[in-house]
Formats: structure tokens, sequence, C-alpha cells
């Protein structure tokens, strides 16, 4: 970290209902993007479901949070990692999950997806740079 | 080396506390340096001071006030969770018109920004929890 930059990675492996975690996670990565560090997110295990699209909250009484992911674009946190053996193994494709973006400010402001499909083994890689895994 | 050490499970319940703090007494013993422990999820839990364990059992809450006490332990509780869970110092029941606190005062509360300064001081940062 000679430039005094740290690669922080949020690692979600839990749904996003059934515990606290998915939703206290998500917040500790909203202040973490005040504090100019590399973040990136990774959602395996269960945790794919943290991101899957309609999600629709009515009959549980629970604040439908998911919203607040595609704001994560707007926060320069774009590298959303999903591990593909976790959506396999849940009969779930990239069609299932939410359309999330950023605009990039190298390339005229295009929108590009945040979403970046890798392999358990790409993942292992992935950790292996970082200098602050958290996990929940 | 600097340690930052995040514990996101609640007391008894859950073995996380136990371990993060027997990790503690046992780097502190070694030399290392603690910078900060940062308790969120239900690991705010941990930080009441009106918990009776019974007497035969260890004192969660205590054991970690006597630690940071004699190593000047910067220990903070996640304000965000800890407004979620009934978890409040007399400051905040005051500006919530509370009538009741239950944070020890070996604990302080502050904000999520502490979690990630953490991670970015310490030589490493460790979680405690499932």
């Amino acid at each position: 970290m000679s430039d005094g930059i740290k690669k922080f990675m949020f690692v979600n492996t839990k749904a996003p209902y059934g515990t606290v975690y998915a939703l206290e996670s998500l917040e500790v990565v909203l202040i973490s993007a005040a504090f100019d560090q590399s973040v990136s997110l990774v959602f395996c295990d269960d945790g794919v479901f943290q991101i899957a699209n309609n999600q629709n909250t009515d009959g549980s009484g629970m604040k439908n949070f998911s919203p607040a992911y595609k704001a994560l674009g707007d926060y320069d946190i774009n590298k959303l990692y999903v591990e593909k053996e976790s959506l396999e193994e849940r009969g779930l494709s990239l069609d299932n999950l939410m359309d999330l973006t950023y605009e990039d400010e190298d390339d005229d402001w295009a929108e590009k997806p945040s979403i970046i499909l890798v392999s358990r083994a790409e993942l292992a890689d992935l950790m292996d740079e970082q200098d602050v895994v958290i996990s929940s | 080396m600097k340690f930052t050490l995040l514990i996101n499970e609640g007391p008894y319940q859950h073995q996380a506390s136990d371990t993060a703090y027997q990790f503690a007494k046992a780097a502190l013993e070694k030399g290392h340096e603690i910078y900060r422990v940062f308790f969120y999820n239900d690991g705010v839990n941990n930080a009441t001071r009106l918990a009776i364990p019974p007497q035969d059992d260890r004192n969660i809450t205590e054991n970690w006030a006597a630690l940071a006490k004699e190593h000047e332990l910067d220990m903070v509780v996640c304000i965000a969770a800890a407004q979620r869970r009934g978890m409040l110092d007399a400051d905040e029941a005051g500006r919530q018109g509370k009538d009741a606190n239950n944070i020890h005062p070996a604990f302080r509360i502050s904000g999520l920004g502490q979690l990630v300064e953490g991670g970015i001081q310490a030589d490493r940062l460790l979680t405690f929890g499932d």
C-alpha cells in the first residue's frame, strides 16, 4: 500500500432478509466509499440472493433495501464479483440479478456493468490480492 | 503487528466475543498492538453493563473492560447497530429522549467510519463471527 490506498473486499455470503448481515454489510460498504479506498464486493453462497432482481418484501413487513445496491455505482463502487458456482448451485443465472451499472468517467461516462462473474478459483486469487477482507 | 478486531456476534449466544478476547489477550502478551476493537451487528450487545451472568461463569463485558483498562484498548460500538438494538450511552439516551442507558464506560459509541479507519491503520483486520 505504497500509495496509502488499501484494497477492501466485502464478502457477502448470506441471503438478504433471514438475518441482518446483508443490510448491515451494505451500511459499512457505503461508509467505506467516503475513505477513498479501493472497494470491491463479493456475492457468493446465499449472498447471491442479495442482488436478485424483483425483490418484494411486502408480505414480510421488512424493508426492501435492494434499491440501495443500484446506488453503489454513484459511490465509485463498481467491482461486484459474483461467484459463478454459487449462482449455478442455486439454479440462477445473470438474468436473475439486478442490472447494476456505473458510469465510467475515463470513457466519456459510458454506462458499464458493475457485475463481474468469476469462478470460485478466480475468487480465491482475488481475495489473496486484498489488504482487508470483511465477510458476513 | 498491529491488529484491528471486528466482533459481529453477541455474548454467550456465540463464541465470537470469547475467541476475540482470548486472541487479544494472547496477542498483547506477545507484544503485538491492538489498534481497535470494533463491535458490530449483534456484537454491540457485548457492551452492556447490565448483564448478570451466573457467578460461576465468565463475565464477558467485564473481561473486555479489564483488558481495555490494562492495555488502554480503544473499544468502539457502532452507533447505528447499537441504536437498532437499544444500546445507548448516557449522552445518546439524552439526545433520543430515552429513560435509561446501558453501555459500559469502557466502551465508546461511534460511527462505522471507525471500522474502516481501523482497517486502514492496522496491519491486519480480523473478523470474529459467522
